[in-house]
């Protein structure tokens, strides 16, 4: 809340730096960016996660060796991830030009140049990256669960799809709010993929709350409003994270 | 996982059922699958043959100058380094930040379930709430601290970051395993006149074995892996590696030689990989503890 630019400056401001920060276009784009990528990764995640982990659960006799292959991503950089996912949705020797040697010659895929479609592709390989992870904790949710459920409701005549959807999903709650949890706090924090992948760009087309606070604070000496829209992140975090803890805390005192 | 419970009684529906559950895995494996085989494949390949195109092809000429260049040569800021001297970068700052974070972790987990105040367990939440924080909030008062102690740009100053955030999950992941872990024992010590530091090592420490791995692995993971405080902190002498790769990509001027930039990120990648593949039950685990607590 003060007039910082280069260095810290204590004068007080009071509540101007907020007035000017949601005045900036700059950054209402990056919190627009932020509610896309957001709500997108954290779908997909969850969808992708839980339908591979339910798949998984079938008895699958190689899920020793699939299932590593679905994590390891988790092991890897958000810089890594960047690095390859920018060479493989480049659109002069991506999938683009991959697709159109196999004869496909119209085929388009240069979302990553586009200023409408760039987010989404942060989105992919944002989703690529977690939703392994995302399937380890359902399948862990799911191994934890009864198996004698799963046998009387088949014998109530229930079809495979209706049991999951029923009885199954609804006890999968814990495992979902974890997962959401997670990927909220890691899609406000990222950083590091959008930097490695586009940039920011093309334009500010990619920018996010993160490559704001950075670019305001490190790059153009603005130091008072990347204060504070690193507090407008932290206040984002702790209404999501706070209540979690919480009543995590709460129920593990109960037990 | 020994046997296909098809029973006797399921008919042809249920066996094209499996063979499609089969199909859509092995669709995924290839999707989680493509990214690396293709920097693997192109790593490998002289420059001309990635720019005529086949991303997926195995190389016509298979070459190693991509990693030599990666490794010892290729332009990265002003010097033609290559990534060497950051991968060096990496394991000073690393290996101490995982270890005092780990110690530090071990004996606060210790004392807030052996040893409880009042209070614990707010300091717990406190603790646990810190692992949420974005890096983005510290990075102004972390560079006045930094300051004020003259180790701006330092690898000792990176290494104090990264056991500053590193001890809210490694107090995590002992406090719930030594949780779980009988406190008869310790007050049966205590009685025979044990004091804290001899139960914590002759008591605590002998069983502690699993939970020090997934530490490790975690941290190390977490720590190998952070690019904010690298790109924030360090000066032209600490620069870890990810921000070293992330030079190498987006700076070279002139021609993109992507075949040494996917040598570059593999190197990056390569000792969370290796640590992933030895561990991966371990890895596992600790990304679950971090999750699901309790």
């Amino acid at each position: 809340m003060t007039d910082s630019r280069m260095l810290p400056s204590y004068e007080w401001l009071g509540w101007d730096n907020y007035f000017k920060l949601f005045r900036l276009r700059h950054w209402k784009i990056s919190v627009n960016n932020l509610f896309i990528f957001g709500v997108l990764y954290i779908g997909f995640s969850t969808l992708i996660g839980l339908f591979l982990a339910i798949l998984l659960d079938q008895k699958i006799r190689a899920e020793g060796l699939i299932r590593p292959i679905y994590l390891y991503p988790m092991a890897l950089s958000f810089i890594v991830t960047g690095t390859a996912w920018k060479w493989f949705l480049d659109p002069g020797i991506g999938v683009e030009n991959i697709v159109q040697l196999w004869g496909w010659e119209s085929f388009q895929f240069d979302w990553i140049k586009d200023r409408n479609k760039a987010i989404y592709t942060v989105v992919i390989a944002a989703v690529w990256q977690s939703s392994g992870f995302v399937m380890a904790m359902f399948l862990a949710g799911l191994r934890g669960i009864d198996g004698e459920i799963m046998r009387a409701a088949k014998i109530d005549g229930a079809s495979g799809f209706r049991i999951y959807k029923r009885i199954i999903i609804p006890m999968l709650r814990p495992a979902f709010l974890s997962a959401f949890v997670i990927l909220a706090h890691l899609a406000i924090k990222s950083y590091d993929l959008v930097i490695a992948l586009t940039g920011g760009g093309p334009g500010r087309a990619t920018e996010l709350p993160a490559t704001f606070m950075y670019s305001y604070t490190f790059t153009r000496n603005q130091m008072g409003i990347g204060a504070t829209s690193a507090i407008i992140m932290l206040i984002m975090v702790f209404s999501i994270v706070v209540p979690y803890l919480y009543s995590e805390l709460r129920s593990e005192e109960r037990k | 996982m020994k046997q296909n419970s098809v029973k006797k009684g399921n008919d042809r529906q249920s066996r094209v059922s499996r063979v499609l559950i089969y199909l859509i895995l092995i669709i995924f494996v290839v999707f989680y699958f493509l990214p690396l085989y293709v920097m693997m494949v192109n790593s490998l390949k002289p420059l001309e043959e990635i720019r005529s195109g086949g991303m997926l092809n195995i190389p016509l000429v298979w070459t190693l100058d991509p990693w030599r260049s990666a490794w010892a040569s290729a332009q990265i800021g002003v010097d033609p380094s290559g990534l060497k001297p950051y991968f060096i970068n990496s394991i000073i700052m690393t290996v101490p930040a995982v270890i005092i974070a780990t110690i530090l972790g071990s004996l606060n987990g210790y004392v807030l379930t052996k040893w409880q105040f009042k209070g614990h367990g707010l300091v717990f939440g406190l603790l646990l709430l810190s692992c949420f924080i974005p890096f983005q909030i510290v990075l102004i008062p972390m560079a006045k601290l930094l300051g004020i102690f003259g180790m701006a740009g330092t690898t000792q100053g990176l290494i104090l970051v990264h056991v500053v955030y590193g001890i809210g999950f490694s107090t995590l992941f002992f406090r719930n395993y030594y949780a779980a872990f009988p406190t008869e024992i310790v007050k049966a010590a205590q009685i025979d006149g044990a004091g804290f530091f001899r139960i914590f090592s002759r008591v605590l420490l002998p069983s502690s074995g699993p939970i020090i791995v997934v530490t490790i692995i975690w941290l190390f993971t977490n720590i190998w892996n952070d690019f904010l405080f690298g790109a924030s902190f360090a000066d032209f002498d600490s620069i870890p590696m990810t921000v070293a790769l992330n030079n190498l990509v987006s700076s070279s001027t002139g021609v993109k030689e992507y075949n040494v930039h996917f040598a570059g990120a593999i190197l990056a990648a390569l000792p969370t990989l290796i640590v992933y593949i030895v561990s991966g039950r371990y890895f596992v685990r600790g990304l679950m503890a971090g999750a699901v607590k309790g």
